[in-house]
C-alpha cells in the first residue's frame, strides 16, 4: 500500500517547521502533525477526520489558525483608497466593526492571495484597518503590500497575534459565556473584547467552515489558555487542518493555492458577489482590464461544483470531460464530504460547460466517471443574519 | 489454518493452501485513517508481483493496494463498496480486499511473520 497524496503521511520531523503558540496544546492533545505553509500543524485529533468534520456541524469546532498572517494597515486618512488600488471590493463602503472578503489580485487580474479585510475605525487620529491573509503567502503578500501603499501609511504585522476560530451551531452559546455580547455581533463584523483572563481579544463573525461562528484575535501568550478555556465546555472539540478542508469544501469555499492562483481571475473563480458594484463600474484595481472584460463577455473559464455519481472520490489534478470525452476542465479541490456522504469537488470549466446539471466525465485512474455541475455550495451555509428589529 | 504473512508496504497474506486473502494491515488502516472508498480487482485478473491491484481512500487521500505476489484474482470482497469503513472496523479479519491463487509460493519466502512486521512498524515509526 502506498498513499499518493503527501497532505496526509508529510513527515513533521523537519527541524525549521514554525510552531504556532498552541504547538504544546496539539501535542498534549494527541494531534497528528504535518508541515502546512512552513509550520507544524494539526491535520487531525484522535477523534479524527470524519468525527471531527460532523462535530463541527452539529457543535462547536476549535481550530488553531495561527498560521494565518494578520496586519494592520493604518494612516491619517485614504487608507479604504490605498486598499482599493491592491484589491476589487469596495472598501470605502466599509462601516466601522464591518469586515469584507476579497483578493489581493496581479496586473493581470490573477489572484496573489485571498483575504478578510476589516474596517476597525478611527483612533488616534488615524484610520485602522485590520488583514488576515494566508499562512503560505503571507511574507509575499506582506512584501507587497509594503511596495503598494504610499509613505505615509502603515503596515503592522501582527506577529504576536494568535488566531483561533470557533465554529458550528454551538459556537455563539459557547463564546457568548466568555464574552458576553459576542452573539450580538452580526455575520462578517469584528470587535474588539476586553476580558479578564485572555486580555484584549478581537471577536470577529466570520469563518470557513459555512457555519455560524467566531474568529479570534488572541495576544499569542494568552493563546492556549483562551483555547483550554473553550474547550473545557462539552459541546467544543479541537479540529484539525483534515475536517476543515472537508468542511470548507463542502461549503463551496475556495483553497488559495488550489481552486485560486496567480492565474485564475475572480470572475473565473466565481468570486463576482465580492466585487461590489461601484469597483465593477470604476475598476481601479490591478488587472481591471480583464476583470471588466469577463464581467462583460463572460469569462474562458469558471470554478464550478462537482458531484460525483459513484462513490470514488475524485482528487485534485483529475481531467474533467465533456459526455463526448473532450476535456474541458481540471479537478482543483476533491474529497469525500462527511456530512453529504458522498465525494465532492470543485474545479474549472470551459464556460459552456459551467451550468448547473450538466453532464460531466472525470478521470479517476485513467477511468471516466461520471459527474454533473452542482451549485456551490454542497451544505447550505448556515450563517448567523441579525433579526430585523 | 492460515498462516499470515506481512509486507513494508502495510499489507497482510492470509495464506490457506493455494490461496492468499490480501488486505491491508491494523497499523495501516489506523495511519490512513476514516475509509471512504474501496475498489477491488476483478476476479479472473492475473497480477505480477508489486502490480497495482486495489485501492483504498481515506477522507484526505487515495492509496494504492500492491499485489504483494504473483497470482490470479479468484474472489473479491464485494461489501467493501458499499461499506468501506468495515476496513477500520476489521481491517485483518472481514475486510479482506481480494483473493490470489499464488503462482508462485515461493514469493512468500521474502515476506514477514507478525513479529517481524510488528519490529518494522516500530522502527519505522
Amino acid at each position: 500500500m502506498s498513499s499518493n497524496s503527501s497532505s496526509e503521511n508529510g513527515a513533521s520531523a523537519a527541524a525549521d517547521l514554525l510552531r504556532t503558540p498552541l504547538f504544546d496544546l496539539h501535542v498534549e492533545l494527541g494531534a497528528k502533525m504535518v508541515p502546512f505553509a512552513g509550520y507544524d500543524m494539526p491535520v487531525q485529533y484522535p477523534l479524527g477526520v470524519m468525527k471531527e468534520h460532523l462535530w463541527t456541524r452539529d457543535k462547536a469546532g476549535l481550530f488553531d489558525v495561527s498560521h494565518m498572517g494578520q496586519c494592520l494597515l493604518v494612516g491619517a486618512s485614504g487608507v479604504a483608497h490605498e486598499i482599493e488600488r491592491m484589491v476589487p471590493a469596495d472598501i470605502a463602503a466599509l462601516k466601522d466593526g464591518r469586515m469584507r472578503y476579497s483578493q489581493l489580485l496581479n496586473d493581470a487580474g490573477g489572484i496573489r492571495d485571498d483575504l478578510m479585510i476589516s474596517r476597525i475605525g478611527e483612533n488616534d487620529g488615524r484610520e485602522w484597518y485590520f488583514l488576515v491573509v494566508n499562512g503560505a503567502c503571507k511574507v509575499a503578500d506582506f512584501a507587497h503590500i509594503k511596495q503598494s501603499i504610499g509613505p505615509a501609511f502603515e503596515l503592522q504585522l501582527l506577529d504576536d497575534q494568535a488566531l483561533l476560530a470557533l465554529q458550528g451551531p454551538a459556537a455563539v452559546t459557547v463564546l457568548e459565556q466568555m464574552m458576553p455580547g459576542a452573539r450580538e455581533l452580526a455575520f462578517m463584523s469584528i470587535k474588539l473584547f476586553e476580558t479578564k483572563d485572555f486580555g484584549e481579544v478581537w471577536v470577529s463573525r466570520s469563518g470557513y467552515t459555512g457555519e455560524d461562528g467566531f474568529e479570534l484575535s488572541v495576544k499569542a501568550d494568552r493563546a492556549a489558555a483562551l483555547a483550554k478555556a473553550l474547550l473545557a465546555h462539552d459541546d467544543v472539540a479541537m479540529i484539525g487542518l483534515g475536517a476543515r478542508d472537508s468542511l470548507r469544501l463542502e461549503a463551496g469555499l475556495c483553497l488559495y493555492g488550489h481552486d485560486l492562483d496567480e492565474t485564475t481571475s475572480p470572475v473565473e473563480g466565481n468570486l463576482v458577489w465580492s466585487i461590489q458594484k461601484r469597483r465593477r463600474e470604476e475598476g481601479g484595481f490591478p488587472g481591471a482590464t480583464r476583470i471588466q472584460a469577463e464581467l462583460r463577455d463572460g469569462p474562458a473559464r469558471r470554478l464550478i461544483g462537482i458531484q460525483p455519481q459513484g462513490r470514488a472520490p475524485a482528487r485534485e489534478g483529475a481531467a474533467i470531460l465533456n459526455e463526448a470525452g473532450d476535456e474541458i476542465g481540471v479537478v482543483t479541490s476533491g474529497g469525500f464530504g462527511p456530512t453529504v456522504q458522498a465525494p465532492v469537488a470543485m474545479g474549472y470549466v470551459t464556460l459552456a460547460h459551467a451550468k448547473a446539471g450538466t453532464p460531466l466525465q472525470l478521470v479517476v485512474r485513467g477511468k471516466p466517471m461520471p459527474a454533473k455541475v452542482i451549485k456551490l455550495p454542497f451544505v447550505p451555509h448556515n450563517y448567523f443574519r441579525k433579526p430585523k428589529a | 489454518m492460515a498462516t499470515v504473512y506481512y509486507t513494508t508496504d502495510h499489507e497482510y497474506v492470509s495464506v490457506d493452501g493455494d490461496v492468499a486473502a490480501i488486505g491491508i494491515t491494523e497499523h495501516a488502516q489506523e495511519a490512513l485513517g476514516d475509509i471512504v472508498f474501496v475498489e477491488v480487482p476483478e476476479t479472473g485478473k492475473s497480477f505480477a508481483k508489486g502490480d497495482d491491484a486495489a485501492v483504498v481512500e481515506s477522507v484526505k487521500a487515495a492509496s494504492d493496494v500492491f499485489a504483494p505476489v504473483a497470482g490470479e484474482v479468484v474472489e473479491v470482497n464485494g461489501d467493501l463498496a458499499d461499506n468501506p469503513s468495515l476496513v477500520n472496523e476489521d481491517a485483518q479479519g472481514k475486510a479482506w480486499f481480494f483473493k490470489l491463487k499464488l503462482s508462485n509460493k515461493t514469493e512468500l519466502d521474502g515476506l514477514m511473520d507478525a513479529d517481524a512486521y510488528a519490529k518494522f512498524v516500530e522502527e519505522s515509526a
